[in-house]
C-alpha cells in the first residue's frame, strides 16, 4: 500500500472522502495536521473500543473514560506510531491498559493484570450435551439476545474475556491479538479455547433443543 | 490420549481451520461416531456464529461528540504551545 503523503489525499475532508481510506492513510493525514482524519478513526473504531473497555471494566463510566483516554493518548503519541503495525492493534493495546488502570483503581488491586497463568481446569470441561437447534438465536428478540450474550461474556475472567472479544468479536488474527495483549500465541489459543467452551456451556441453557422457548 | 480429549484440545484450531489435513480427517471421523463430541463441536461453532452475527455496538452520539471535542481541544492546545 502506498501511504506516502499526497498519494491518496482527498481534495476535501468530508466523511465521504475519508471513509474509503486505509487506516494508515488516515494516520498519515492526521500526522500532517488534518484532524478530520482522526474523526474518521473515531467513527471506525469507537464502538469496538467502547465494547472492549466496557467488557473489561464492567462499568459504563470507567468504560467511557478509558475509551476517551485511549483515543487521546493515541492521538498525542501518533508521531511515535510506527506504520509497520496496524493502528487498530496499537489502539487496542492502549485501551486495554487504560481499562486495567480503571479496574485496579476501582478494585484497589494494583497487581491485576491479563498475564496470569491460565490452566485448563474443570470450568472449561463440557457438561452440557443436549443438541442445539439450527438457528437457536432466532428464538429471542434482538434486545433479549444482546442481554444473554453480554451476560455470558461478563461471566468470563478478564484474561479470557479480552482474548475472546478481540479474536471472535473483532475478528483479529491470533497474531494480532497476541501483539495487542503482549501475550504468546499459545497463550492466546489456550485462552480462546477456554472462553469458547465456557460460553458454550452458558449459552446451552438458552439454546439447546427442547428448552422452555419451544 | 483419548479421541474425545484430542478433539477438545484441538477444537479451536479445528474451528479456525488451523490444523493439518490428516488430523482434521481423524477428528471428523471421531465426531461422526461420538454424539457428545458432535454436540460440543456443533454448539461451539454456533456459539461463535451467534456472537459474530449479533448487531455491532453503536457508539452513543453524545459520547462520540464528547470524544471529538476532547481531541480538538488537545490539538488546539498542542498547536498553541508550539514554538
Amino acid at each position: 500500500m502506498n501511504t506516502s503523503p499526497n498519494s491518496n489525499v482527498p481534495k476535501d475532508f468530508t466523511v465521504d472522502a475519508l471513509q474509503p481510506l486505509h487506516e494508515l492513510e488516515l494516520v498519515s493525514l492526521v500526522k500532517q495536521g488534518k484532524i478530520e482524519a482522526f474523526d474518521e478513526l473515531i467513527h471506525r473504531y469507537g464502538a469496538k473500543i467502547f465494547r472492549l473497555t466496557y467488557h473489561i471494566t464492567g462499568n459504563r463510566e470507567d468504560a467511557e473514560d478509558a475509551m476517551q483516554e485511549a483515543f487521546l493518548k493515541s492521538f498525542s503519541h501518533l508521531p511515535q506510531f510506527q506504520a509497520n503495525s496496524k493502528f487498530y492493534t496499537w489502539l487496542v493495546r492502549i485501551a486495554v491498559n487504560e481499562s486495567l488502570m480503571k479496574l485496579r483503581k476501582r478494585k484497589g488491586n494494583m497487581t491485576l493484570s491479563l498475564d496470569e497463568e491460565i490452566q485448563m481446569e474443570d470450568d472449561s470441561m463440557p457438561r452440557e450435551f443436549a443438541a442445539w437447534d439450527e438457528n437457536p438465536e432466532q428464538k429471542y428478540a434482538r434486545q433479549e439476545l444482546r442481554g444473554i450474550l453480554d451476560g455470558a461474556v461478563d461471566t468470563l475472567s478478564a484474561p479470557l474475556r479480552t482474548v475472546f472479544i478481540l479474536r471472535d468479536l473483532d475478528e483479529l488474527s491470533t497474531e494480532e491479538t497476541a501483539e495487542a495483549l503482549n501475550l504468546s500465541i499459545p497463550a492466546v489459543k489456550s485462552r480462546l479455547l477456554r472462553a469458547r467452551l465456557q460460553l458454550r456451556e452458558i449459552l446451552a441453557k438458552h439454546f439447546h433443543r427442547g428448552n422452555s422457548r419451544e | 490420549m483419548s479421541n474425545c480429549r484430542k478433539l477438545l484440545n484441538e477444537l479451536s484450531n479445528f474451528l479456525d481451520n488451523e490444523i493439518e489435513p490428516g488430523l482434521r480427517e481423524e477428528l471428523e471421523k471421531h465426531i461422526a461416531k461420538c454424539p457428545h463430541c458432535y454436540v460440543v463441536f456443533d454448539s461451539t461453532k454456533k456459539t461463535i456464529q451467534i456472537f459474530r452475527g449479533c448487531d455491532p455496538y453503536e457508539l452513543p452520539e453524545t459520547l462520540h461528540r464528547k470524544l471529538q471535542e476532547a481531541v480538538r481541544k488537545q490539538y488546539e492546545d498542542s498547536t498553541r504551545n508550539r514554538p
